[in-house]
């Protein structure tokens, strides 16, 4: 496992799907459609060159682009094909430029697989790292927001020919804002590329590795189905993360809040956690973790929820009441646990004013 | 009123006869290459059995794996035309992309993508266009392909495109047979579409099938009207199931579990139905089976029909037994329909579960004397490990600490002890044909997938008005109003969407009329 990834084949993309879809932690949409487009880039002879981060020239010029819209509409209205990539020319049609690999912001769900199928269509490299390192809800939550890039302007193109370029944005939360309301017009599906970066800043704000992690996390699963192992314990032993709890989900309630999948799920150990009682917060992603109503691990930790046999992910979607699951923490990169960063993925950002961040290896 | 159920199965085809409540007879039979004498044959049984007066049968149920097998042996096919109302979107993707090429060959892999479909809001991808459809159906009469599957993108919001379409081609195309992606599944166009293009691809042989279930019935001498179980325990008519035989996947389970409900009186419970190689492990929720909540594989193509949750180890009567102590394995191999020439106890030469069974004293059949050099240690080692299988099966599929009870079904089910775990275990009366049972218990439903808008309507009006539409279609497929009741319902907000969009899911059952 120790190879470097330098190019991702047929083999690998079954593999991606589930890392991507664990490192969604609940949200971040369904891979399954992304892998089949990617598949079919793959047969048409196109391939998928991958640069690692460090490898980055630090003039290269990187474009961090992905789809955005509902996930809901996502597996009815498939998209045209070629959405990320019409965006991805607007953005060098708008400032002259000529771009050198893509990244994509969220490598958790269905947005890791976007930039890899439109590096195969435009015959550019994909950088193996990401924005997040794991699924959050808007774009000013990715590292290269967080660390001082402007991502505007940004490029939406549709699948019937429509491109919106947004010039200027006072910052980006008024990107995501202004994006929100033209994908609900375009059918709540589109294509967005920002404002590219340059290499030697990619290098210091993403977070590295996260398409050979994916891909790792895939096929320790995979093999342990092979080979009848603990597929729950072989992702602990993968990602150095923990398992927090074996339980059964006795009470779930989701409602919509401007927009966001809103809601908890209460849980009851079994196994070796017999006699515990739990509770996870969602917000289109697993947020908050509390064991006997004490909080454990929080945004931005990753909070994982697996099929306790399979240890395949179950997203919020799929979530229901009597489902036998697996609850993992995974500890995010250090660049999301920094105090820039949890002023905006931290619980505070997402209304818990009376949870104050601690990394989970410290509980 | 007498009914009769019947389960025409890839090994036996069960029947009963039931008097209301009462089950006056049960029989197995085996089924035959032609179905239809299988039919006939265990039917005469079971009406000589119960000595009931053929005028007095007023329905028969059916259920059927036989649409199931087809998909996965791919025989019977029939070269079938997927037309997807989406572009420009979704052009990426054909129909079939994600099918194994053999089945892919088997319907023929004859796909048009063509202008149409809508948005999540209702509001037009692009209008349909009459002359670019013109063309289409100048291709598929060309061809020669006479069953065509319609798929548009956000149906279950708006099926007016499909009707539309249907209608154009069928001016050039008047005796194909329709399939409409938006009466079969729900969003998941994939999904919906792959269904849609097997259901298809199985209207033939559904037209064919249920022909022999008519002949057969007729041969036997009953006039009455007949009905095919789909996979959620209910009922479909005659003319419903040439049309949607897709719906009858999985029905096998359902009518399992349904029947074991029934034999047993338990609403609540997890029900074991041990066969000849595997044991199906489900759990029963107010009488039905639990559905599963992911997408469901049939012969390796992927769809999102509402299956039921069933659990399946490779445990059966069957199942081979090797080494002793540290070494000792059971299953996953069976012997399978060899059982009664391979096992030591039908004078074969493999040791298996049914030996140990009747070693134990649980069964009592075959040659004893073939096992009596058979340990007592190894005997009871055997029975731990099966004890712990099938614990470890019913467990996965207990969703509460209660003490609900489990149900032994099948003619394996001398296999389970009288305790799994904590829970007490029932082996109902007439087990045996317990699948025969459920489908002779069939309901009829009423089902909505749509989604809805929260703008001026709070959630309870929108579930109400869900209701009204889901019992509306009940009435019409032949459920007494007054019985009708509310199986499931679920609402799911969906994310990112203005206007508090969400997606119910809502189905009610009610008694057959008559």
């Amino acid at each position: 496992m120790g190879d470097i990834l330098r190019e991702v084949t047929d083999g690998d993309l079954d593999a991606i799907e589930i890392g991507a879809a664990i490192l969604g932690t609940g949200g971040g949409g369904n891979p399954y459609i992304g892998k089949l487009r990617c598949r079919e880039q793959l047969k048409m002879g196109r391939k998928i060159p991958v640069i690692p981060l460090a490898e980055l020239p630090d003039d290269a010029l990187v474009v961090s682009l992905g789809g955005i819209g509902a996930p809901v509409v996502g597996v009815e209205k498939i998209e045209e094909g070629e959405e990320c990539l019409r965006a991805l020319r607007a953005i060098e049609r708008e400032l002259g430029v000529k771009v050198d690999a893509l990244i994509s912001a969220e490598i958790g769900g269905a947005n890791s697989m976007e930039p890899m199928l439109t590096a195969a269509q435009a015959g550019l490299p994909v950088v193996d790292g990401d924005g997040m390192g794991r699924a959050f809800p808007e774009m000013q939550m990715c590292t290269w927001s967080i660390y001082g890039h402007r991502e505007a302007p940004g490029a939406m193109a549709d699948e019937k020919g429509n491109i919106v370029i947004i010039r200027d944005t006072p910052n980006d939360v008024w990107l995501e804002r202004i994006a929100r309301s033209v994908v609900v017009s375009m059918g709540a599906a589109a294509g967005l590329a920002t404002q590219p970066m340059k290499g030697d800043f990619v290098k210091r704000a993403a977070v590295p590795g996260t398409i050979t992690q994916a891909l790792n996390l895939g096929r320790a699963v995979l093999q342990a189905h092979k080979t009848n192992a603990d597929p729950v314990q072989t992702v602990i032993n993968q990602e150095r993360g923990k398992l927090l709890m074996t339980a059964k989900i006795v009470d779930l309630q989701r409602h919509l809040k401007g927009g966001f999948a809103i809601g908890h799920l209460a849980l009851e150990g079994f196994g070796n956690f017999q006699g515990d009682s739990g509770r996870i917060d969602l917000q289109n992603e697993f947020l908050v973790f509390r064991r006997n109503e004490m909080v454990e691990v929080c945004t931005p930790d990753l909070i994982v929820v697996l099929d306790s046999d399979t240890g395949l992910p179950i997203t919020t979607e799929m979530l229901r009441y009597g489902q036998r699951i697996a609850v993992l923490g995974l500890p995010a990169h250090s660049l999301m646990r920094s105090a820039e960063a949890l002023k905006v993925v931290g619980p505070a950002a997402f209304g818990y004013d009376d949870i104050t961040f601690a990394p989970m290896e410290d509980i | 009123m007498f009914r009769i159920g019947v389960d025409v199965g890839g090994t036996n085809t069960d029947a009963v006869v039931m008097q209301g409540d009462k089950i006056l007879s049960g029989v197995k039979s085996p089924t035959t290459e032609d179905v239809m004498s299988g039919v006939v044959d265990a039917v005469e049984r079971a009406l000589a059995d119960s000595g009931t007066d053929k005028a007095k049968v007023t329905a028969v149920m059916i259920g059927t794996t036989h649409f199931t097998n087809a998909v996965v042996e791919r025989k019977h096919l029939a070269r079938t035309g997927a037309v997807r109302l989406c572009l420009p979107a979704a052009q990426c993707l054909p129909p079939m992309v994600d099918w194994p090429n053999d089945i892919r060959d088997a319907v023929g892999n004859h796909f048009w993508m063509a202008k149409g479909g809508y948005e999540f809001d209702g509001r037009e991808i692009s209008a349909l266009d009459m002359e670019e459809l013109n063309r289409i159906a100048v291709q598929i009469r060309d061809e020669g392909i006479d069953t065509v599957a319609i798929t548009s993108v956000f149906s279950p919001v708006s099926d007016k495109m499909e009707r539309e379409a249907m209608e154009q081609l069928a001016k050039t195309l008047p005796d194909v047979d329709f399939t409409l992606s938006s009466e079969i599944g729900r969003l998941g166009i994939l999904e919906r579409e792959n269904a849609a293009i097997m259901n298809a691809s199985l209207r033939a042989l559904s037209e064919r099938t249920v022909g022999a279930f008519g002949r057969a019935l007729t041969k036997v001498g009953l006039t009455c009207p007949y009905y095919i179980t789909q996979n959620d325990g209910t009922l479909m008519s005659r003319d419903f199931v040439q049309s949607y035989p897709v719906l009858t996947f999985a029905s096998g389970p359902t009518n399992s579990m349904r029947g074991a409900a029934f034999l047993s009186g338990k609403l609540d419970a997890i029900v074991v139905d041990v066969g000849g190689t595997t044991t199906d492990v489900g759990a029963l929720v107010k009488g039905f089976p639990r559905p599963a909540s992911t997408t469901v594989d049939v012969g390796g193509v992927r769809t999102n029909f509402r299956m039921p949750d069933v659990f399946a180890i490779g445990l059966g009567g069957g199942t081979i037994v090797e080494g002793t102590g540290e070494t000792l394995t059971v299953g996953p191999r069976s012997v399978g329909y060899k059982l009664t020439t391979d096992a030591l106890i039908f004078g074969g030469s493999t040791l298996t579960t049914s030996d140990i069974a009747v070693g134990l004293g649980l069964a009592d059949f075959g040659d004893k004397s073939a096992i009596a050099d058979l340990k007592d240690d190894h005997l009871q080692a055997v029975r731990a490990r099966v004890n712990e299988m099938l614990t470890n099966a019913v467990e996965r599929m207990r969703v509460s600490p209660d003490p609900i009870p489990v149900l032994a079904v099948g003619g394996g089910s001398i296999l389970v002890p009288d305790h799994v775990g904590d829970l007490p275990v029932i082996r109902p009366e007439h087990f045996s044909v317990a699948n025969a049972v459920g489908a002779a218990i069939g309901q009829i439903s009423g089902e909505v997938d749509r989604i809805f808008s929260l703008d001026g309507k709070t959630r309870e009006e929108a579930l109400a008005e869900a209701r009204t539409e889901a019992t509306n279609k009940a009435i019409a497929a032949g459920a007494k109003p007054e019985s009708i009741e509310l199986l499931d319902q679920e609402d799911v907000p969906l994310a990112y969407l203005p206007g508090n969009a969400t997606r119910i899911r809502l189905k009610v059952v009610g008694d057959m009329n008559g």
